[in-house]
């Protein structure tokens, strides 16, 4: 079966400054792996490089051994895989409850639909409000995003990210600027949400990557130089070196 | 109309009870005419029914699309042409064209026109959408002076409406008869306008407006959607064209250009964009102050401009918006307390407006008046331009109104304060 | 044939090099501020019409000096009271707002001067035909265009790339939150740009207004060109609005000189021509006929083709 997410000789550079220089990397489905690395590794390329913001220099891209280098983010988003900001990125005129939705409207088959009265789609409805009430955002439904607090523009942000029900996640530093409970809320928020679902996630907070990944890979200088299992890492001499050694943890 | 959505609890009303804003609107529009019974007044109806549909098209790109466009009357005014032809056609080959429906070939041509020019002009919002608006615009405008066969030339296209066939025995002679045409139509296209906004279309509308890139992340294709909602765009605005052709009986290259153009974004935006409702009001303050205002001063189309530049600068909600912020202080009951402040504001302000239209119609008066005439009529008075006592006058109302109403600001700001903190200490949030 | 061409060379140059005084302007203030100012050739229309009454008073030459610096005050005005205010909500909010002062500066155009053509015209002393040749004349006056818009063009390239103002705001073009943190006074680099800019477009109104007419419609008419011209030329790039204006000069003056249609085409090569049908307006319009649309044509080519303008590397 192939890997969920196929990485095979991903070059991009911007202009004469190459950022990511070759990475191999496959995530297999069910797999909840972590990419961790120093600021300015290339973490956040290396999304948008999977999702289709930006093109490759050269290489490829593979989802579930589809090819889809270069393809639009909506069509990459239609096959099953979807994505948070590290920047809160929702719609901040709409409701929390319309967030959502905008969020499903789509994997529910409505499309472009002109003759659908949004209001009296009962499917798109419950499963928005189910949404919520798995992030805990229920209580919430009518204030526009813009007016949330930080930490519920970020659940909001997952919610909109799970919403479609894409079995691919990818969570870019989904507890940036939490405290520790906020965090702990948010960790036990993304083990449950993605139960039997592949998540890739961007992370420096460690303990949330320890505590929650099967598979770590580190990004230094637009490379991966180590992945493998949390021990695995945790014990690598060059990684150490580049990365976790600095940290006084 | 709320942007909220109350999920699950909208029971299964009929259709009736849902629609009943609108039902009662259709009513009422049709009861005007026994209010404003007079040839002009149904004129004026006839005109600001035609515009408020123009600027509902309108909203569905820049309220509601996020998109800007300078080249909107093309779509009216080929909506208005291809009308024309079909009533010619009708009217020379004598088949069963019953004129209710003629408005449709308007919408038609819009819709595929705007499929047409939408195709390559909605890959980005913003400023590039705007300016290839614009050459658009500039395109069909200078295009429909040499294709005369098309477009009439300068003299335009006529044809006589009542040559139709009549619809239940009635041949549309008659203003009002096409008032209720036009009526009946705005409630329609309203309605659908508005349900549109309402479907999973309208919605992504709107978030692609909102956030284009997070959109595409939920599976939409920003472009399809722009280009759907430009081509309703264009279908509501070829149905304005297409009533604007039978009500005046002619269109010329005037409809397509780039006044036109002009003249429904300010519609739409001194209304407030934001709203569902903004437009409708913006076309009517429009056709008000363009066809009263014209009765007393050369100088109208000035103040409509000073009007529009102060509402992007310092209320860019619109007049809709200005009154939806007192909606939440009326709902408190605490208006009532704004009634002085508003007052003591209000009066100097008024002061300092007459001044300025004073200094403004004097000097437009003098600038250009033929040698010889110095006495102005202003405010039922006549003034004599050539003295200063009038000038001075002027601008001491303008400028003691306005510092007046500057250091009396502050007791309005207070009081709105008071009354917004009153709503927010009754739980009211 | 050959004089055809001399000459609809150097009108076209004349007109070609008017467009980029007006498209120059505002192709610098939408690099460095990101605004594109719609009100650019009202304040064309203002420096023709500040320029007509000066020299209706004084006389032509002062109004060449007068004019556009007063234009330039009321460039700054507007940006500086106008469009920093409505900065914050946004590039559509500007060009909404820039669209608002372009038809309130229409207006009072009309409110203080009439909806008349003006009778402006340029000095005597240049009121002579500077050359003839096949029967032609070239008055002396497009040769002063010309000579003005060449020195502006120089003027423009010096400053630009060999004085320490010019390299500010060539980085502030494209850096503006580095500059600022170098110490340099960003608004004010601004507001300075948005009036020099300004104060361009009025000079070309006066030079221009005697020979394309000083009326209240002239702002409409060359305003949708020049948005053409940096549209084609490319977004951003002083060097593509030269090229565009050049070439939609010389295509727009070349146009007026064709008489041929599509149906002299279709009888040189032995199809009978359409003069009844449907589409017979397209077959008997001439080149010259359609002269006002090419601009727009080859906009929407270029935008079909070549999306971000000849030389334009910025996607707005």
């Amino acid at each position: 079966m192939s890997a969920a997410i196929e990485l095979v000789d991903l070059y991009k550079s911007f202009g004469s400054t190459a950022i990511i220089r070759g990475v191999n990397l496959a995530i297999e489905r069910g797999e909840r792996h972590a990419i961790i690395g120093p600021n300015g590794a290339g973490k956040s390329t290396l999304y948008n490089l999977i999702t289709s913001k930006y093109v490759p220099t050269s290489g490829h891209v593979r989802l579930r051994g589809e090819d889809v280098t270069g393809h639009p983010p909506y069509e990459i988003n239609r096959k099953g895989l979807a994505r948070s900001f590290q920047v809160t990125n929702i719609f901040p005129r709409m409701t929390v409850f319309e967030n959502v939705r905008c969020g499903l409207l789509w994997a529910m088959n409505y499309r472009y639909s002109f003759w659908h009265d949004v209001d009296h789609l009962d499917d798109v409805n419950e499963r928005s409000m189910k949404v919520l009430e798995d992030i805990g955002m229920a209580a919430r439904a009518a204030v526009p995003a813009g007016a949330l607090s930080y930490a519920e523009q970020r659940a909001l942000e997952i919610g909109i990210t799970i919403a479609g029900g894409a079995d691919i996640i990818l969570l870019d530093e989904p507890t940036a600027g939490m405290n520790r409970s906020e965090t702990a809320q948010t960790v036990e928020l993304v083990r449950r949400i993605t139960e039997d679902k592949t998540l890739v996630m961007v992370e420096h907070d460690m303990s949330v990557v320890f505590g929650l990944a099967d598979r770590i890979s580190v990004l230094v200088y637009g490379e991966v130089i180590a992945s493998g299992p949390p021990d695995e890492i945790r014990g690598n001499p060059a990684v150490r070196e580049a990365y976790l050694g600095e940290e006084a943890d | 109309m709320a942007a909220v959505a109350t999920p699950a609890a909208m029971g299964r009303k009929s259709f009736l009870r849902r629609n009943a804003v609108w039902w009662v609107a259709l009513v009422l529009v049709m009861l005007l005419p026994q209010v404003a019974h007079s040839g002009t007044s149904i004129a004026v109806l006839n005109q600001m029914c035609i515009m408020v549909i123009f600027s509902l098209s309108y909203n569905m790109l820049l309220g509601q699309g996020g998109m800007l466009s300078f080249g909107h009357a093309v779509y009216f005014g080929l909506g208005g042409y291809f009308a024309m032809h079909l009533i010619q056609l009708a009217n020379a080959t004598h088949f069963f064209m019953p004129l209710p429906l003629t408005p449709l070939a308007g919408g038609l041509a819009g819709l595929v026109f705007g499929l047409i020019f939408g195709s390559f002009s909605t890959s980005r919002a913003g400023t590039v959408f705007a300016m290839i608006s614009l050459g658009i615009g500039e395109m069909i405008a200078s295009s429909s002076l040499i294709f005369t066969k098309f477009s009439g030339g300068e003299e335009g296209l006529t044809a006589d409406r009542t040559d139709l066939t009549p619809f239940f025995g009635v041949n549309f002679g008659r203003d009002y008869q096409v008032y209720y045409l036009i009526a009946a139509w705005m409630i329609l296209s309203a309605w659908l306008m508005y349900r549109f906004s309402r479907t999973p279309l309208g919605r992504m509308a709107n978030a692609v407006r909102d956030n284009p890139e997070r959109a595409e992340f939920v599976g939409y294709s920003q472009k399809r959607v722009r280009l759907l909602s430009f081509m309703a765009a264009g279908f509501f605005a070829g149905i304005a064209g297409g009533l604007f052709a039978l009500n005046y009986e002619i269109v010329t290259d005037e409809t397509v250009n780039l006044t036109t153009s002009g003249v429904v974004l300010l519609q739409a935006y001194i209304g407030g964009v934001g709203f569902f409702a903004g437009p409708i009001v913006g076309a009517v303050v429009y056709t008000l102050l363009q066809t009263l205002l014209s009765n007393y001063t050369e100088i109208w189309a000035f103040y409509v401009g000073l009007i529009f530049v102060a509402t992007v600068m310092y209320a860019p909600t619109g007049l809709t918006g200005i009154i939806m912020m007192h909606q939440p202080i009326w709902r408190a009951g605490r208006l009532r307390s704004l009634a002085l402040p508003y007052l003591q504001v209000g009066a100097p302000a008024l002061a300092c407006a007459i001044g300025v239209i004073g200094l403004l119609e004097l000097l437009h008066f003098v600038s250009v008046r033929a040698v010889g005439q110095s006495t102005k009529h202003l405010f039922w008075m006549s003034i004599n331009a050539g003295r200063p006592t009038a000038w001075i006058v002027f601008s001491v109302l303008a400028v003691g109104g306005f510092l007046l109403a500057r250091r009396l600001a502050p007791k309005l700001v207070a009081a709105w304060e008071a009354a917004s903190a009153d709503i927010h200490a009754g739980g009211r949030r | 044939m050959l004089e055809l061409t001399v000459f609809s060379l150097l009108n076209g140059l004349v007109y070609g090099l008017l467009l980029f005084m007006l498209s120059a302007g505002l192709t610098l203030i939408f690099s460095m501020m990101g605004v594109l100012n719609f009100a650019h050739a009202s304040l064309y229309m203002l420096g023709a019409y500040f320029a007509y009454s000066i020299s209706t008073k004084v006389g032509f030459w002062p109004g060449l000096v007068v004019a556009p610096v007063l234009v330039g005050v009321v460039g700054a005005l507007i940006e500086r009271y106008g469009l920093r205010n409505v900065h914050r909500y946004g590039h559509v909010a500007e060009l909404i707002f820039t669209f608002g002062i372009a038809f309130l500066i229409e207006e009072t155009v009309q409110l203080i001067w009439g909806k008349q053509t003006m009778d402006y015209h340029g000095p005597k002393i240049l009121d002579f035909p500077l050359f003839e040749l096949w029967g032609i004349e070239f008055p002396a006056y497009k040769a002063f265009m010309l000579a003005i818009s060449i020195g502006i063009f120089i003027a423009l390239l010096v400053v630009l790339t060999r004085t320490r103002i010019g390299l500010i705001i060539q980085a502030a073009i494209s850096h503006p939150n580095q500059v600022a943190m170098l110490g340099h006074n960003v608004p004010l680099v601004f507001t300075g740009v948005f009036g020099f800019g300004s104060a361009l477009a009025g000079l070309a109104g006066v030079i221009a207004g005697p020979e394309l007419g000083t009326s209240p419609g002239m702002a409409a008419v060359l305003g949708s060109i020049v948005f053409v011209v940096i549209v084609v030329g490319g977004l951003g790039s002083l060097w593509g609005a030269f090229l565009a204006s050049l070439l939609i000069g010389m295509i727009q003056t070349f146009a007026v000189a064709i008489d041929y249609s599509l149906n002299d085409l279709f009888a040189a090569i032995g199809i009978p021509p359409d003069k009844t049908g449907a589409l017979s307006d397209l077959y008997s319009a001439t080149v010259a006929q359609i002269g006002p649309i090419l601009p727009y044509l080859l906009m929407v080519v270029i935008l079909i083709f070549r999306p971000t303008g000849l030389l334009g590397k910025r996607e707005v």
